[in-house]
Formats: structure tokens, C-alpha cells, sequence
């Protein structure tokens, strides 16, 4: 059992992407979040729970649903708000918005608005850290939509034969898109493991704690060069593929089903049954509040980006030849 | 200056990069033990070891995309796919990916990778084995496209590509590995998106590049002994493509044909045609004359080939055509 004080944290953190995503639906339905939003409401012990078993020098590659990822590894909330809000100020500008947020700074190489398409990135990441010789990971996270690319079984194929400090974090909340996951994918995860030879496990993606725990397990030796390592997470789907989905597709009992899965208020009960009273974790939530619109408000204040500066912006400078 | 055989030449460029900057790494289908499918990348393992020359599994979306991964996370990797054509399963990672995450990301991270392919027909390998499929890759905001036509052209993009902070697509041709050319002893980068006045000439322009270079240089023989004589432009680089040379050689000679070996439609002459019609238009004495391969897949039987690909004589009768009173 984690002590309080580790949980206490964990809980900030999946509190803190609760509240950010409550708050991006809000800003969505009042025409303050332009395009698409797709929120992981829900499933926040995934990202808390894995990142909690990384260090900051260590990758992370994200999904279309990857607020989760991007504030779990610690982006700040004022880039992250002001990029999903289109502002100059936001952490990629403005030009990436809710689907691309990205901060190379802490390892997070972006959420990916193509299924599948973080899976080879993570895997090149690994092969960075495994030929430069440092003591890293790269996790990637995908969907179980994800599963029936054909990019996750070229990556798992490449990442066992070069035995590269890879993470291969499948957070299965059974739908893809507007299909449930056994109408899409014909095998099993474990068994894909199996057929690789690469060590499976699967974890209560609404616990935090039992995450943070399955994380560590897979993580340590995959730094220590044993090769990559697979997790599934089996987590709910609140929200509906993007925000404004009526979800016609779903029976109401697995909607119900899901929303009765709540990593924040297991681990508040946790906390209440170690002692941590309600005024603890109500100051807890104040304070992310506060956090939460004071980056809301700058972002509102922040300037719209530049076009030129834009239009400059799709190559990086060249060393010049002669 | 030592003759030097176009292949040798990149593997050259491919040692002195290895040799100049640990972050470059090797990967691809047979590029390492095996020496590569055209021997390109031949004893490249022994000199580098197999941290940083690696074979792969047939899987090109991972290689392209293990490549974009590990450009964000600090190497520089240079990617072999065997032949153009099967870049289709690479499109994800590099029009997605790579060819967007300086852009996407607000200018947080380059990705410094190049993906080298043959593209280019004569062997008789088939459809699926002889595309020119340049053209989408220069389409794409975010990827450079170099096509060397030369060993000397060859070394000096691919240093220069290694050394760029953009993904690149580096296009070699089947047919040009055996040709040989002059290397000086220290070969220079040659930067990207700078043309070559490869034969100088008053009567008409033929911008050109890969191997059509050495089709038009020998159109251009064929011409000037009928006393036309033909500047030959060879673009190097197509995206981005030195527009100033294009529109200076242009400007002065009043007639221009563009030849490649891929079809003509929606492809590099297209493009080349519409920024001279509309910028130098008042110049033109003759309407821009496309010179490509037929539009259909490029086919097997020796004279099905022939008869599609374009060469000498047709890059020799459309310049005639151009120098024809209207």
C-alpha cells in the first residue's frame, strides 16, 4: 500500500487533469476551444500512474487523447491552456492545438491526431536513448484502437529484436472511435506479448496506485536493457469520442458501466481510509482551481499568433553551404 | 580529381557524416551485414559497428517512423528504403510526423533524418519497382527533396542533407549507381535548393535533374550540331528549387522545356512551368514544353519500357518544337 503522502500526490495529479479537461469542455461548448476536443476524462490514473514510474529525461509519446499524457509529465498549464485555446503563448505556439500538445522539454513528443502514429516515434525515441547510451525510456501510449494498426506490430517486432527501452502502454477503454473494441480487434494484447516475447501485464486503469505499481515493474527493466515491456490498462470512456458526440452508438448501461469506474474518488476514498480528511483534499482542489483560471485568463489576455511568424515556422534553419 | 562511381560517392558521404558526428546512425532493409540491395552502404558495419548500422525487419512505416522518434530524441538517422515505391508505407511518418513537428510544435524540435530511395525505371523491374514519385514529397510543407544527378552532387546534398534539421527525402536513381564522376579529393557540402548550370547555352533552357541530366547533355550535343545550342539546368534539389537560376537562365535564352523521368502531370515541370509562366511570362518566345514518362505504370517488357520513358530524343525534339516559328 503507497503511503499517503505518494497518493496524496497522485491524486493532484489526476485532479489536475479532471479539472483541466472539465474545464476545456466548458471553454469548448462556449466557442473558446476552436476545432476538435477529444478528453480522457475518466482514465486519468493511466497517465499519472506510469509517469509516476518515469524520470524527466525519460519520452513519452502520446494519442489523439493526450491531455492526460501532456500534464501528467509536466507540462505547465498556462502553455497548455493557451496552445488548446490558440494563443501565441501556448506551449507549440498555437499551431498545434489540443491534438499536438507537446513539450520536448520534459519528454513529452506530443499528442498525435493520427491512431497508431506515436508508436513509431516512441520507438525511435528508445533507440535514441539506447544508442546515445543513456540511462532512459520511451513510453508509448495508445488506445486500443490502436491495436489493429499495423504500425503497433511493425514497432513491437523492432523494439524485440533490438531489445530497445521501450514501454508499450495500451490504455483499453473499449471503443474505438464509435466501435467497440471486440468488433475491431481479433486477438488479445497478452497474446501479441506472448508472440513477441515481450513481458505483459495488465493493470486496474482506474487505480491509480495498482498503475503506479504495474509502471514501475515494466519500466525498471526496460531501463536496465532488458528490452521492451507491454501494459494494459483497462480504463473508462466517459466522454465520447470528441466533445459533442451524442454517442447514439452506446448503450446507456455501458455508459453508466463506465462512469461508474472513478480512479479520483477511489483514491480519495483511499486517502479518507488513511486518514486524510475532506478539508485536505477540498484544499487540494481550490488550489488547482486557482491554478487552473489563472492560466485560463492569461491564456484569454495572450495574443492570437502571428501568420508570418507561422509561415517562417515550417522549416528549421539551415547551416548555411557554400 | 579522382573518377569516382555515383554509389561510392554516397557511401563516402554516409563515412565522413559517420565519422564527423556520432548522432548519425544507419538503418534500413539489408543496409548493414548484407552492404545494401545496390551495395551502397557496404562496409559501413565494420567501421561503425552495429549500435549504429543496423539491418531491419520489411517494414518501412516503422523505419520512417523510428526515424522521425529518434531525430526528436537527438540522433541524426539516415533511412534506406529499397526502392522508392515502397515509400508508400512510409507516408504516415514523414507527412504526419516528420515533414510537421518543427512546425506543430511551435519550433520546440527539428528532425534531422534523411530517407534515402532509388527511384527511377530502366531495369525493367516492373510498376511497382521503377516510380519517380518525387513530386509527393515536394508537395508536402516541411520535407526537402534533393535529386543528385552526379557523384560530385551526390556526396555534397547528402552531407548537406545529414547536416540539415529537416527531414529529407534524398533520391538516388537504379540506374545512375554504376556512372562514374569526378570527386575532388575533399569533396564540399552542396547546399540544397541551389541549382547547376551543368552546359551553357543562348537558344533554349532545359531545367532537368537525377538522371535526366545526362539525357539532356546529350540532347544538347545532338542539338548544337544543328546550331541550337541549350542551357542545361540541373535543379539538384527540387524542394525547394532555385527559382532565381530557373527564371535568370529563362529570362535570357526566351524558351523552356523541363524534363524528368516521372509522368508530367502534377509534377515538378508543372510546378516549374506555372512560377515561369507567371512571373516571366513577358520573356517567353515559345509556350513551356513538359518532357516525362507516359502517363500510365511504368511497364515491364523491354519495349513497353522504352517506348514510356522519356530520354535524349525526346528532350532533343521538344527543344526543336520550342525553336520552331510559331
Amino acid at each position: 500500500m503507497t503511503q499517503a503522502p505518494l497518493l496524496l500526490e497522485l491524486y493532484r495529479r489526476m485532479a489536475t487533469i479532471r479539472r483541466a479537461e472539465e474545464r476545456l469542455s466548458k471553454l469548448f461548448a462556449d466557442g473558446e476551444v476552436p476545432g476538435f476536443l477529444h478528453l480522457s476524462i475518466g482514465q486519468e490514473a493511466v497517465p499519472v500512474g506510469v509517469c509516476a514510474a518515469l524520470e524527466r529525461g525519460d519520452t513519452v509519446a502520446s494519442t489523439h487523447r493526450g491531455h492526460g499524457h501532456a500534464l501528467a509529465k509536466g507540462m505547465a498549464l498556462e502553455g497548455f491552456f493557451a496552445e488548446i485555446m490558440g494563443r501565441a503563448s501556448g506551449v507549440c505556439a498555437g499551431r498545434g492545438g489540443s491534438i499536438h500538445v507537446a513539450d520536448m522539454s520534459i519528454g513529452m513528443l506530443g499528442a498525435n491526431g493520427i491512431v497508431g502514429g506515436g508508436l513509431p516515434l516512441a520507438t525511435g525515441s528508445a533507440l535514441a536513448h539506447q544508442v546515445k547510451g543513456r540511462p532512459n525510456v520511451a513510453v508509448a501510449f495508445f488506445g486500443d484502437g490502436a491495436m489493429a494498426e499495423g504500425a503497433l506490430h511493425e514497432c513491437l517486432n523492432l523494439a524485440r529484436l533490438w531489445q530497445l527501452p521501450l514501454v508499450f502502454v495500451c490504455e483499453n477503454n473499449g471503443w474505438g472511435e464509435f466501435s467497440p473494441h471486440e468488433r475491431q480487434f481479433a486477438a488479445k494484447l497478452a497474446a501479441l506479448g506472448a508472440a513477441f516475447a515481450i513481458p505483459y501485464e495488465e493493470a486496474d486503469g482506474t487505480d491509480v496506485e495498482a498503475v503506479a505499481a504495474a509502471a514501475r515493474r515494466r519500466v525498471e527493466p526496460a531501463r536496465r536493457g532488458e528490452g521492451p515491456q507491454i501494459l494494459e490498462c483497462r480504463t473508462p470512456r466517459w466522454r465520447g469520442h470528441y466533445e459533442g458526440d451524442p454517442q447514439k452508438y452506446r448503450e446507456p448501461s455501458n455508459l453508466d458501466a463506465a462512469r461508474g469506474q472513478d480512479a479520483l474518488a477511489l483514491a480519495a476514498a483511499r486517502l479518507a481510509a488513511q486518514g486524510v480528511d475532506a478539508e485536505a483534499l477540498g484544499a487540494i482542489e481550490r488550489a488547482i482551481t486557482e491554478r487552473i483560471e489563472a492560466a485560463v485568463a492569461a491564456a484569454r489576455a495572450a495574443a492570437e499568433p502571428d501568420f508570418a511568424a507561422a509561415v517562417a515556422g515550417v522549416y528549421a534553419e539551415a547551416r548555411a553551404h557554400a | 580529381m579522382p573518377e569516382t562511381r555515383y554509389s561510392a560517392a554516397i557511401n563516402r558521404a554516409l563515412a565522413d557524416a559517420m565519422a564527423a558526428d556520432e548522432s548519425v546512425v544507419l538503418f534500413g532493409e539489408d543496409v548493414a551485414a548484407p552492404g545494401g540491395p545496390f551495395a551502397v552502404t557496404r562496409g559501413l558495419l565494420a567501421k561503425f559497428g552495429p549500435l549504429r548500422v543496423r539491418d531491419t525487419p520489411i517494414s518501412e512505416a516503422a523505419i520512417a517512423g523510428a526515424a522521425a522518434g529518434a531525430a526528436l530524441s537527438g540522433l541524426r538517422p539516415v533511412v534506406e528504403i529499397m526502392f522508392m515505391d515502397f515509400m508508400t508505407f512510409t507516408m504516415d511518418a514523414l507527412v504526419n510526423q516528420a515533414a510537421k513537428a518543427h512546425f506543430m510544435f511551435g519550433g520546440q524540435c527539428s528532425v534531422p533524418m534523411v530517407v534515402r530511395a532509388p527511384h527511377g525505371g530502366g531495369l525493367n523491374a516492373g510498376p511497382q519497382h521503377s516510380q519517380c514519385l518525387e513530386a509527393w514529397f515536394a508537395h508536402v510543407p516541411g520535407l526537402k527533396v534533393v535529386v543528385p544527378g552526379n557523384p560530385a552532387d551526390a556526396y555534397g546534398l547528402l552531407r548537406a542533407a545529414i547536416d540539415d534539421p529537416n527531414p529529407v527525402v534524398f533520391v538516388e536513381h537504379k540506374g545512375l549507381y554504376g556512372s562514374k564522376g569526378e570527386l575532388p579529393e575533399s569533396p564540399a557540402p552542396v547546399a540544397i535548393g541551389a541549382a547547376r548550370i551543368a552546359r551553357a547555352g543562348r537558344d533554349a533552357t532545359v531545367v532537368t535533374y537525377g538522371a535526366a541530366v545526362a539525357w539532356s547533355l546529350r540532347a544538347a550535343d545532338a542539338l548544337a550540331r544543328e546550331g541550337i545550342e541549350t542551357e542545361v539546368v540541373d535543379l539538384r534539389s527540387v524542394q525547394p528549387w532555385d527559382e532565381a537560376t530557373v527564371l535568370e537562365s529563362v529570362g535570357r535564352t526566351r524558351r523552356l522545356a523541363i524534363a524528368h523521368e516521372a509522368v508530367s502531370a502534377f509534377g515538378v515541370g508543372a510546378e516549374i512551368a506555372a512560377c515561369v509562366s507567371a512571373k516571366a511570362f513577358g520573356r517567353l518566345a515559345a509556350p513551356v514544353a513538359r518532357v516525362g514518362a507516359a502517363f500510365m505504370p511504368v511497364p515491364f517488357a523491354r519495349s513497353l519500357e522504352r517506348a514510356c520513358l522519356p530520354g535524349e530524343t525526346e528532350i532533343a525534339a521538344a527543344v526543336r518544337r520550342l525553336m520552331a516559328p510559331a
